[in-house]
């Protein structure tokens, strides 16, 4: 009798913890909505801004952002995989795996911040590549790699020993069994892995500040060279400077909810993408 | 013994780490023949059969000692890729372990590392080995539908038909039936004493009745060494070591 109230006193409380979380996501998507939507239509999605940037769309926003993640994940995915491969598969399991496995681990501890500054020393200054499209996007790679690494290191883990044995036994080679057993069975995973770094890297300030971001810039970006506009630091930079903070604060909230939307949309396409592989032969 | 030797393991000690795990066995496997391995759990058994395709050493920190010998060649010698050895010498595994892919691409799967690439000739191959290892009928309309959703019996046919793709000359069959049913473990069987024709073949079984029905010669092992050797009959009718003896008669194991 005494163990079943105890159960159900922990029930409940679990039950509190996951109302409590759905609460605050809730509330977040909430006010983003209430504020952000009255700003959002088909011409603040597709116009640049005008007036210092308190009237107009969000465009050239847009689509920097959208360049910044697709150059981070053009960089930072066949990279970490490799890197996953390599441990995974390849690398005998020894102290010097280790100490990188480690390594790897810490750097996923770092402070975007501090991206953002190894971004400018060598991106930026050292390789001479300027503030640019490429700058930001070597950055946020980096920044998404430990990410990539360890998700594919667990993907690529999870395949039965079993297959892989079956695949040698049939005269494949050891590079034939990854790139047709092994990299097509943890393909799921992997990709789980790409859509959390996809999250965290369309969200972040700090590395782009000193790298690729541009206060204000006319027009679109021209070439990998040229500096963007991103939308988080473009929410950054209406909160904090300009001269009408009524105007700019609501076209922030416009810009926040693009910024969840936009997210939501290619976290989306990978989750369609996932499935579509894990129901075909999972 | 009429038949011609396919494989041969002279004086083989093999040792996990420090711990020795066959004690110098000497065993011919004869070719068109079944050679069943019998013999209680972590006798050593399933780590021999291992050796004649070289999958033990996926397993780190393990040593050979001893030769075997496939035909002439000496399978271990740091010269042979045991890419070609496993060519020859096919395997199929104790739980069945069919890939992620449908019925189709598993069993062409063999063929594609292999290098083969025309289209008729797979579709043909695919359907051929299905046959002969008698799923065919059940399968034939739903060759493009995943593996994973065959009953084990079906799976194990599939991996015995998936190895019979790639035309090997010897065929390893490592407890095939543990995980069937009485049913699915007729059926293999029969399918063993239909593919003897074409293959040479070698089974690690737990199950007496099953090395007594199958095979045409056993060796009974215990505690890493082979006790003894010998055609099947003499072996279960009269056996020579008092060990054999006690074991087929089921007073220990």
């Amino acid at each position: 009798m005494k163990n079943c109230i105890i159960q159900k006193l922990g029930f409940s409380i679990i039950f509190l913890c996951i109302i409590l979380t759905i609460f605050f996501l809730g509330t977040i998507i909430y006010f983003i909505l209430i504020k952000g939507a009255p700003i959002v239509s088909w011409d603040f999605l597709t116009k640049a801004p005008r007036n210092a940037m308190t009237e107009g769309g969000v465009a050239p926003i847009i689509i920097g952002t959208i360049y910044l993640i697709l150059g981070a994940m053009i960089f930072s995915v066949p990279l970490g995989l490799a890197c996953a491969i390599y441990i995974c598969e390849y690398s005998p399991k020894s102290f010097i795996v280790n100490i990188i496995r480690i390594s790897i681990n810490n750097l996923a501890g770092v402070p975007s911040v501090v991206f953002g500054l190894f971004g400018l020393a060598v991106f930026v200054n050292f390789l001479g590549f300027g503030v640019s499209i490429l700058s930001g996007s070597l950055t946020l790679g980096i920044l998404a790699l430990p990410l990539i690494i360890s998700s594919s290191q667990e993907a690529l883990m999870a395949v039965p020993h079993s297959i892989r044995e079956a695949s040698l036994s049939l005269g494949a080679s050891h590079w034939d069994t990854i790139k047709r057993i092994v990299l097509p069975t943890a393909l799921p995973g992997i990709l789980t892995g790409v859509i959390l770094s996809v999250g965290r890297v369309a969200g972040e300030t700090a590395p782009v500040l000193f790298t690729a971001a541009a206060f204000y810039k006319r027009g679109y970006p021209k070439s990998i060279f040229s500096e963007v506009m991103v939308l988080p630091y473009h929410i950054y930079a209406l909160m904090t400077e300009g001269a009408h903070p009524d105007k700019q604060r609501a076209i922030a909230y416009g810009c926040s909810l693009v910024l969840l939307l936009l997210v939501l949309f290619i976290s989306g396409f990978a989750i369609v993408l996932r499935q579509r592989q894990r129901s075909s032969y999972g | 013994m009429d038949n011609k030797i396919k494989m041969q393991a002279k004086n083989v000690d093999f040792f996990y780490g420090k711990n020795q795990a066959l004690k110098n066995v000497s065993l011919d496997v004869y070719a068109n023949q079944v050679t069943a391995m019998i013999g209680p759990s972590g006798c050593g058994k399933s780590t021999f059969i291992r050796l004649f395709n070289r999958m033990n050493e996926l397993l780190p920190h393990t040593t050979l000692c001893g030769k075997i010998f496939l035909d002439d060649l000496e399978i271990n010698s740091p010269l042979v890729d045991p890419v070609d050895i496993r060519r020859r010498v096919g395997m199929v595994f104790q739980k069945p372990n069919p890939f992620p892919k449908s019925i189709f691409d598993n069993i062409s799967y063999g063929l594609k590392v292999n290098g083969i690439k025309d289209r008729a000739y797979i579709e043909h191959k695919v359907e051929d080995s299905l046959k002969k290892a008698v799923i065919w009928g059940e399968v034939k309309c739903r060759l493009n539908d995943s593996a994973l959703k065959l009953s084990g019996g079906q799976q194990q046919r599939l991996c015995i038909a998936r190895c019979l793709a790639v035309e090997t000359e010897v065929i390893l069959f490592d407890e095939p039936c543990a995980s069937l049913d009485p049913i699915s473990t007729a059926k293999i069987e029969e399918l063993i004493l239909e593919l003897k024709k074409d293959y040479s073949i070698v089974i690690v079984t737990h199950n007496m009745q099953q090395a007594a029905r199958v095979s045409d010669c056993t060796g009974f092992f215990l505690l890493g060494e082979l006790v003894e050797f010998g055609k099947t009959q003499d072996i279960f009718t009269a056996p020579r070591d008092k060990r054999t003896e006690a074991y087929i008669t089921g007073r220990f194991g």
